[in-house]
């Protein structure tokens, strides 16, 4: 070990002949294929990885896995950075870059470090007692300042355009933690035939065995573990998921789990960097293991303290020494291990100090009986350890001080579901009830059981449960022999002596600020917890929970079973967001819905805007044209004055035939439909239960038995589930089926006075005005394809929509546009589709928002009188149907020049735009170049009585003012004539 | 959360939507006057334990009465509704 | 008059998405789809149904179920519905069910290859496994937040069916999973 901090012979797990750089802070490093970055800064002989959270003190490795408070920092990937990282789980690659965090300028000197010297001022509840006055300072002073203070890492403030996953697992058995208990419950299950999953944090499999190197069955537990290892490969029916936290447990048995996939690769390639899983388990065992806890002395965060049971970690798994002196003080039998297999792997201990009054005394190193630390010294690592005996205080020479509290079982997951542990007095710790989360055991160390072989019993005792509950036969085992050494502890929490003892290391926060708390009446565990911020930072208190509740438990006079617990929620570590909404971004996000003239629509230059799921095209720009109201405009003309082309293919077409089925869809809409003649259409609303409209459409009557409906492109999905609720819930008998037909159809409109000229240069029969009437349907047939026609108009101009199978939409779009250009006309999108129907005063969802009744629009006399429908009960009740409602109304600025915004409120002419004056809203709006000036429908208090009226127009969000009068919806041929010439 | 289809089986909460109470199955008659239609439409228990509620799986097209437990999340069953 | 020389050409569903698509061993084609109605049986009319089906050498099929014969198939297509492919419908089973040309509704694709899976896996919140999930079953469920209508071809096969419109979106996702597989090796 001379000069260096690696140890000659240790370190199973790296590879000496393959050294890897990396840059901490700036400076170049190396380290060994295997390291974690932690290991690999130890090596490196960094003491010092991060500052702390509030008084910025200087802080080194603490533990050697996931539960690490201190070593968190910012790794970089080119213009990424990714905060909060635990050095100690993050495995070393060629070319790592790492940043220290919540430090200015840098490790050494950090301004914010002021902060430690002003500490008697900055205890629990600092935030709250200090920026409270003046007011003023609020927002412009104490918030900018907290911000700026506040947090651990930084953000790039790019998007992040990593690749992540999801994906999904179904197992009989699911193998929380691969030690000695997860590696027997796995075996067992798995030797049985069972699905298994075994999902491990680490790198590898082993837990506890690759710390502490055990004797198991006569072997090396190395040489045991490779066994195992090649026998779990072995089996097809075991499926090990290593670098894979189990992060949740869920209703179910379903199971979450963030699987670290590229992350700890120079180059990943298409690897995504993570995975969350969501596993399905009939069953689970919880072999998690448990995690030690530090004890509460006065300087316990100073750079070189830490886990008693992390430093044999680093020995015999990275081949690095912490320190060359050790001192390790615990209250159980666990810390004599610890320091000595530290003596075995010739590291000094210097001393051990053991609260305990009866603790063993014959062994290499100096034992301090019934002594405790009480403080520590080194200004940017530990150099003395200052110990109070029965002889007085020794100061002795260390640079690491291990700790060791006891060991609390890692209990988290069987917490999730709202269960609550029970306290073992054998262990001074909490352990989990069974039946916490249905369907999961706990086994080994996470249920309390803490020897080698009480672990490896225990696993195979719970796979055992877990498959006859799943009633497959459990073949005897016979775990392998190995050490059983009782675990001696006695509590023992917190030294009583002067100075500052951390308990949450990773949010700075003290004994004397639970003691603080409780004095000021925050004493249950819930409160103490939110006033000091006790168990909030990103370790989520795995270190130190359990000790705060005692010192708690102590202020307050009660026992710690009394006093309780916090609640434990997932996720058990960090879960990136990006992992838990992977493959969400960008075209991820959402399908896209795309129509047959999609690709000719694109290649014309429209833009596309979004309708639901579907693209549809806004406008179709021509040269010369600058601004979308130009096209828009010219693309009305063109309608008004000969003839425009419009897909649409996105409204929802739902076949329903049987029977019954006129006597159905006169159950579903508020009109008749039973009595439409075979080739006729109608018009039809449709109300949910509670009397409001859910959507309009037409209902076109193909045959005897068999009609066509139609929905809104927005409300197609609602309403087939409307529907299936009600032939399921209320008529199943009935002889009637239905079908979404929505994707099998392309459908376009032919709109304007040339629309039959433009239309029977396709048919292969011409059809005339009177051969196909206003609100007709006939079969057609086109260059021989079978399709359908149907006569009906959304723009008010005269109208048809010829549908055909969607393989030919494609062809028919484009000869239809070419045939519409040949007779003046062309193709037309969505804003000209808008500005004429509001022309026409027909309703869209911008109307029927959900709150609207039928008489609201003006349509009551649509409700038949003489039938029951869906809804009919529940819209005749009074507060539905009263003249001071909303009612539909359209409107025109009273100056010509003026424009409407869609939105906009309603006030009367004569009161101030205030709420008292409110009157309703413009639900729609645009320019019509056909009447020269803006138009606009909207709900007005009363409104059907109040055309000719002025009334004010006053959107304060976009700061427009205006008088509007106002008239009735239909602008335009109120008469209907053009469409039904 | 894992819900039972009666065509499909066990399946992902995603795949289904939520309606309410199984109350919605029980319409009145047009004329059984406000009262009974606002119980029908608006009044709801809202039960610790053991509950009857609706659930459409979108995939199929089934309507399901769920039953299940609002304190221990557990889903005792589904079934059709014809 | 209509012009006679107009001629309306075909467009698959799945034209245009740079298909066939591989990745590692999985490879990813297009299935064209010739005809599909889409049959669903008026209540208490299954057997009858069933019956009409006999001359194409199939029955209705139960949820899950598929069948063929004589180069027809059946296959469920969810409640109390299933689709006929490669065939028309017999005489007399529009009396008792409701038909629907559904043939141009449907992009549909064969997934192949040992990783097939595990490709599916990261897109389908079904148990895949062959235990639950053998050769000829049909399931409905979702690709991603697309409809889906799974069928497990062969061991390392699957036929995924999914709206037209759809077809872009489900070429990409598939992909996107297809290349993250890939790279697991």
């Amino acid at each position: 070990m001379s000069g260096g901090w690696r140890i000659p012979g240790r370190g199973a797990e790296i590879d000496r002949a393959r050294p890897l750089r990396f840059r901490f802070d700036g400076r170049d490093m190396e380290g060994f294929a295997g390291d974690t970055l932690a290991s690999a800064l130890m090596a490196a002989g960094v003491r010092v990885v991060g500052r702390s959270f509030k008084y910025h003190r200087p802080r080194g490795v603490m533990t050697a896995g996931a539960e690490e408070p201190n070593a968190l920092v910012e790794v970089i990937e080119g213009p990424q950075q990714t905060p909060n990282v635990r050095a100690t789980v993050q495995e070393l690659y060629g070319g790592l870059q790492a940043r220290s965090q919540n430090r200015w300028p840098g490790l050494s000197f950090d301004a914010l470090a002021v902060n430690d010297f002003l500490h008697p001022f900055l205890g629990a509840g600092f935030y709250y007692k200090t920026f409270m006055w003046p007011r003023q300072f609020w927002e412009r002073v104490y918030e900018p300042l907290i911000r700026r203070a506040a947090g651990l890492g930084s953000l790039s403030g790019r998007a992040d355009e990593g690749e992540y996953e999801k994906a999904y697992a179904f197992c009989d058995l699911l193998v929380i933690g691969a030690g000695p208990a997860g590696l027997m419950a796995a075996l067992r299950a798995g030797r049985a035939g069972a699905d298994v999953i075994l999902a491990e944090a680490d790198t590898q499999l082993g837990g506890r065995l690759l710390a502490d190197l055990p004797e198991i069955g006569g072997q090396g537990a190395r040489d045991w573990l490779a066994g195992v290892r090649a026998e779990l490969a072995a089996l097809p029916n075991v499926r090990v998921m290593t670098r894979t936290t189990v992060t949740g447990a869920h209703d179910g048995g379903t199971y979450g789990a963030l699987e670290r996939v590229g992350l700890h690769l120079a180059d990943p390639g298409d690897l995504p960097r993570e995975c969350f899983w969501r596993i399905v388990a009939k069953r689970a065992v919880m072999a998690t293991g448990a995690l030690e806890r530090p004890i509460a002395h006065p300087g316990n965060d100073r750079p070189g303290v830490m886990l008693a049971g992390a430093i044999p970690a680093y020995v015999n798994r990275w081949g690095v020494a912490p320190g060359r002196r050790v001192v390790i003080f615990g209250n159980n039998d666990s810390a004599l291990s610890a320091a000595r297999a530290l003596t075995a792997a010739g590291i000094e201990v210097a001393a051990c100090v053991d609260p305990r009054p009866e603790a063993a005394v014959l062994e290499e190193f100096p034992v301090y009986r019934a002594a405790q630390v009480v403080g520590t010294r080194g200004r940017m690592g530990l150099h003395t350890v200052q110990v109070r005996h029965a002889g007085g205080l020794s100061e002795v020479q260390a640079d690491v001080l291990g700790l060791s509290g006891g060991w609390n079982p890692t209990l988290h997951l069987a917490c999730h579901m709202n269960g609550r542990p029970q306290w073992d007095d054998r262990i001074a710790g909490f352990v989990p009830r069974e039946g916490m989360v249905r369907g999961l055991t706990a086994a080994g160390a996470a249920a309390g059981r803490f020897s080698t072989s009480q672990c490896l019993d225990d696993g195979a005792r719970a796979a055992g449960e877990a498959l006859a509950a799943m009633d497959m036969a459990a073949p005897e085992v016979t775990p392998p022999a190995a050490e059983d050494a009782p675990y001696g502890i006695a509590p023992f929490w917190a030294v009583d002596a002067r100075g500052r003892a951390w308990l949450d290391f990773a949010n700075d926060v003290t004994t004397k600020d639970v003691a603080q708390a409780a004095l000021e009446g925050f004493a249950s565990v819930e409160h103490m917890k939110r006033y000091t911020t006790q168990g909030m930072a990103p370790d989520q208190g795995k270190n130190s929970n359990t000790a705060a509740l005692a010192v708690l438990a102590d202020a307050t006079g009660q026992s710690i079973p009394e006093t309780g617990t916090t609640t434990f929620r997932p996720p058990f570590v960090p879960v990136s967001i990006a992992a838990l909404g992977a493959g969400a971004r960008g075209k991820g996000f959402a399908p896209e819905r795309r129509l047959t003239s999609d690709a000719q629509t694109r290649a014309m230059g429209a833009p596309m805007i979004e309708a639901g799921l579907w693209y549809r095209p806004s406008y179709f720009p021509r040269a010369g044209e600058t601004t979308w109201r130009e096209s828009c405009d010219r693309e009305v003309t063109m309608v008004r004055g000969a003839v425009g082309v419009c897909d649409v293919s996105t409204l929802g077409k739902i076949d329903v035939q049987g029977p019954d089925a006129g006597r159905y869809l006169d159950f579903l809409y508020t009109g008749r439909m039973s009595s439409l003649k075979p080739g006729r259409i109608r018009y039809g609303l449709m109300l949910r239960e509670d009397g409001h409209v859910m959507d309009d459409g037409t209902c076109a009557r193909l045959g005897e038995g068999h009609f066509l409906v139609t929905t809104t492109t927005a409300a197609a999905g609602q309403v087939m589930r409307h529907m299936d609720f009600v032939q399921q819930g209320f008529c199943a008998d009935w002889a009637l089926r239905f079908a979404s037909v929505t994707e099998h159809w392309a459908q376009f409109a032919l709109a304007g006075p040339k629309a039959r000229d433009l239309l029977n240069t396709l048919l292969d029969q011409p059809v005339s005005a009177e051969s196909l009437p206003f609100m007709a349907c006939q079969p057609v047939s086109m260059a021989g394809v079978r399709g359908r026609l149907f006569r009906i108009s959304f723009s008010g101009a005269l109208g048809y929509e010829v549908a055909v199978p969607a393989r030919y939409g494609a062809a028919l779009f484009a000869r239809l546009v070419e045939g519409a250009e040949a007779l003046g006309g062309g193709a037309y999108g969505m804003e000209a589709l808008n500005v004429m129907r509001i022309e026409k005063g027909f309703i869209t969802h911008a109307e029927i928002d959900g709150r609207v009744t039928a008489f609201d629009l003006g349509m009551q006399r649509m409700v038949s009188a003489a039938k029951d429908c869906i809804g009919k009960p529940a819209s005749e009740r009074p507060g539905l149907m009263e003249d001071g409602r909303g009612q539909l109304v359209g409107l025109r600025p009273v100056d010509p020049s003026d424009a409407i915004d869609a939105g906009a409120p309603l006030y009367t002419a004569e009161a101030p735009a205030r709420a008292a004056s409110w009157q309703g809203h413009v639900t729609s709006a645009g320019y019509s170049p056909t009447l020269q000036g803006w138009l606009a429908l909207g709900f007005l208090a009363g409104g059907r009585a109040r055309h000719g009226e002025v009334v004010r127009i006053h959107d304060a969000l976009r700061g427009r003012k205006l008088m509007a009068r106002v008239c009735d919806p239909v602008f335009l041929d109120p008469e209907g004539r053009a469409m039904r010439g | 959360m894992r819900i039972p289809c009666p065509c499909c089986g066990w399946r992902d909460r995603r795949e289904f939507t939520y309606y309410g109470h199984e109350t919605f199955l029980h319409r009145p008659a047009p004329d059984a006057g406000a009262e009974a239609w606002d119980d029908y439409l608006h009044n709801r228990e809202n039960p610790a334990g053991p509950t009857r509620d609706l659930w459409y799986h979108d995939p199929c097209g089934s309507w399901v009465v769920v039953a299940r437990d609002t304190v221990t999340h557990a889903v005792a069953g589904g079934e059709g509704l014809a | 008059m209509a012009d006679p020389s107009v001629t309306l050409t075909v467009t698959g569903g799945a034209d245009g998405l740079g298909l066939p698509l591989r990745h590692g061993d999985c490879r990813l084609t297009a299935q064209p789809v010739a005809t599909a109605s889409l049959i669903a049986p008026y209540p208490g009319r299954v057997a009858a149904c069933s019956a009409a089906l006999a001359a194409l050498g199939l029955a209705f099929p139960a949820p899950g179920q598929g069948l063929s014969a004589q180069g027809a198939r059946i296959v469920w297509a969810g409640r109390e519905q299933a689709f006929l492919f490669d065939a028309a419908p017999p005489d007399g089973l529009a009396e008792h069910a409701s038909l629907t040309d559904q043939a141009d509704g449907w992009a549909r694709f064969l997934l192949q290859g040992t990783g097939a899976e595990a490709v599916l896996a990261r897109l389908v919140p079904l148990d895949l496994r062959a235990g639950s999930f053998p050769q000829g079953r049909v399931v409905r469920s979702l690709l991603g937040h697309m409809p889906l209508l799974l069928i497990r071809a062969a061991s390392d096969a699957f036929e995924i069916t999914t709206y037209r419109s759809m077809a872009g979106s489900a070429v990409h996702e598939l992909g996107r999973a297809m290349r993250a597989t890939a790279a697991r090796g």
